[in-house]
């Protein structure tokens, strides 16, 4: 896999419905929906959640397989915890072998864990695939603005927030262009045992960090030149506002997280 | 003419299977033969990085095959290694990818790689570093250091210590001044004549192609359209101009003449032809 196609915080661009949304209620959908996955308790609950994030997939006009192929980094994580919790959790033992003892119970308990990971990677994936950065953090801004009371630097974190989500394709590019040169080089990046792998990167990682800070440095006299003092006093170019698709939205999502914990109680 | 790099219906994909994706290079039949001097021209986004960069085998091939004298590069993890260290490629401000303690370290990182005697490193380095105009004084210097211009040599350097017997430079005088471009080109074909290399030169400059190269190709949206000797290419002036690239000013000053009824030879590209055309048609005027 080229480094390029890495998808994390990556936006594709459209004009559906989803994409138009304010951020502040994709953000808050989010968040809810995230909610009602720990709220869940059963299949029923987890067929809602699934059919709800299969309809925002379609509408939103994104590949499942983009979804899928955002999951891959973190598919270690999800088959330990899934291992894990098959032999760790006590229930009716249906094999076992010296100290390792699967359960009926811990079958279960891994399956929900495997959706609810997934599910939680795929929603938040699916907000930064329709949401543009610069977007989402003038949202993020906005919904943490009453912080702002408790002087909580909101305007300066959001900032460095969208610079930062703003240089990773840059840095990836770089690391992809430095890697090609050094390789050309013949530099070997993939083979050896592990203090060689390490050793491997000094050539990569060096030039990566001369050339961020350089870009920081341009960057900060480029924002100084265009005199950036902050956040006070500062106006938008996009003015956010809630629409009644948003409302819709949210009203939907609230009572999804109702829902799946009523199907929670219910035991189902 | 003997063919040291060929591609047979060469085709990459970038992003497959994304909605970013695109083709950059369809069905490409390229050839570079051994020791010729070679330009290879096209706007940004053409396709040309994307193709010299199959040549080394940095990038694999979506479809079609690479050979290096007559073999695919891609037969083995070990060829495709081989084929790195015998077409040398310098990417575009190759200044950013410097990385050690002293200049000389760095030019011997290309060898050391290759598993070569401290001896021959020694040499391959003091070699590359003449080659370049780099003084014995730089070499203990940490590459940080240096100015720009000092840096972009130490970086070419640094792949001609390979000895490779292809050199491939894209823009290698991308934001230098005047005289700093006059003599990397210079370096470059001092390479070229004293070790009888392969030289592949990428660029958008006409001028700069114009003047140093036997043979052009012209790459435009992932296709080449064009390629010959620079006279045949530049016949082209239309089309090249209906692709962006335009030709050399010279040139271009030439056939505006024609166009007015001037009975002088078009197919111009340099300063000497030019003066060699304009004396021709004094003569033959005087003539009269």
């Amino acid at each position: 896999m080229a480094l390029r196609d890495i998808t994390l915080g990556q936006y594709f661009p459209g004009h559906t419905i989803i994409h138009r949304l304010d951020p502040r209620t994709k953000l808050l959908c989010t968040v809810l929906y995230i909610v009602s996955l720990f709220l869940a308790g059963g299949a029923a609950g987890y067929a809602v959640l699934f059919l709800v994030l299969a309809a925002c997939t379609a509408v939103a006009k994104i590949r499942p397989a983009a979804l899928l192929r955002g999951m891959r980094p973190i598919l270690f994580i999800i088959v330990l915890t899934a291992v894990l919790n098959m032999f760790y959790t006590p229930g009716t033992v249906l094999w076992q072998w010296k100290f390792l003892r699967l359960t009926q119970e811990g079958i279960w308990t891994a399956f929900f864990m495997v959706l609810r990971v997934s599910f939680l990677i795929s929603s938040t994936f699916l907000l930064t695939y329709t949401t543009s950065p610069l977007v989402l953090t003038d949202g993020l801004e906005r919904l943490l603005s009453p912080l702002k009371r408790l002087h909580v630097p909101v305007h300066e974190l959001t900032m460095i927030m969208s610079i930062a989500l703003r240089f990773i394709p840059t840095l990836i590019e770089e690391t992809d262009k430095i890697m090609s040169a050094q390789k050309a080089r013949g530099a070997d990046f993939d083979s050896g045992n592990l203090f060689q792998k390490a050793k491997a990167l000094v050539p990569l990682l060096v030039p990566l960090f001369i050339s961020a800070f350089r870009r920081a440095d341009e960057l900060a006299v480029a924002m100084e030149c265009r005199c950036y003092h902050g956040g006070e006093g500062r106006t938008r170019l996009r003015q956010l506002r809630f629409q009644g698709a948003d409302a819709a939205a949210l009203v939907l999502f609230c009572a999804l997280a109702v829902g799946v914990w009523a199907l929670g109680r219910l035991g189902l | 003419m003997d063919a040291i790099i060929q591609t047979e219906k060469l085709s990459h994909l970038y992003s497959a299977g994304t909605p970013f994706e695109h083709a950059a290079l369809v069905d490409v039949d390229f050839t570079a033969y051994r020791g010729e001097y070679l330009g290879i021209i096209g706007r940004t986004g053409s396709g040309k990085s994307t193709l010299i960069q199959h040549l080394n085998g940095l990038l694999k091939p979506t479809s079609g095959r690479v050979l290096f004298a007559g073999q695919d590069i891609w037969a083995s993890k070990a060829r495709t290694r081989q084929t790195r260290f015998q077409v040398g490629l310098v990417f575009q401000y190759p200044e950013y990818q410097l990385f050690e303690e002293t200049v000389y370290q760095d030019i011997a990182f290309g060898p050391g790689n290759m598993g070569l005697e401290e001896q021959e490193i020694d040499r391959r380095v003091r070699d590359a570093a003449a080659f370049v105009g780099l003084p014995d004084a730089v070499l203990e210097q940490s590459p940080f250091e240096l100015s720009g211009g000092q840096k972009r040599r130490v970086a070419i350097a640094g792949v001609i210590a390979m000895e490779p017997a292809v050199l491939v430079l894209d823009e290698p005088t991308a934001g230098l001044d005047p005289v700093g471009v006059e003599s990397i080109l210079r370096n470059i074909h001092d390479y070229h004549t004293a070790k009888n290399a392969t030289i592949i030169l990428v660029s958008h400059s006409m001028e700069e192609v114009a003047r140093s190269v036997d043979r052009l190709v012209v790459v435009s949206g992932g296709r080449i359209p064009f390629s010959g000797a620079p006279r045949e290419v530049f016949a082209h002036g239309e089309e090249l101009e209906a692709l962006g690239l335009g030709v050399p000013q010279v040139t271009r000053v030439f056939h505006r003449l024609r166009s007015m009824g001037v009975d002088i030879d078009p197919s111009v590209y340099t300063i000497r032809q030019a003066r060699e055309a304009v004396r021709d048609f004094l003569r033959r005027k005087g003539g009269n």
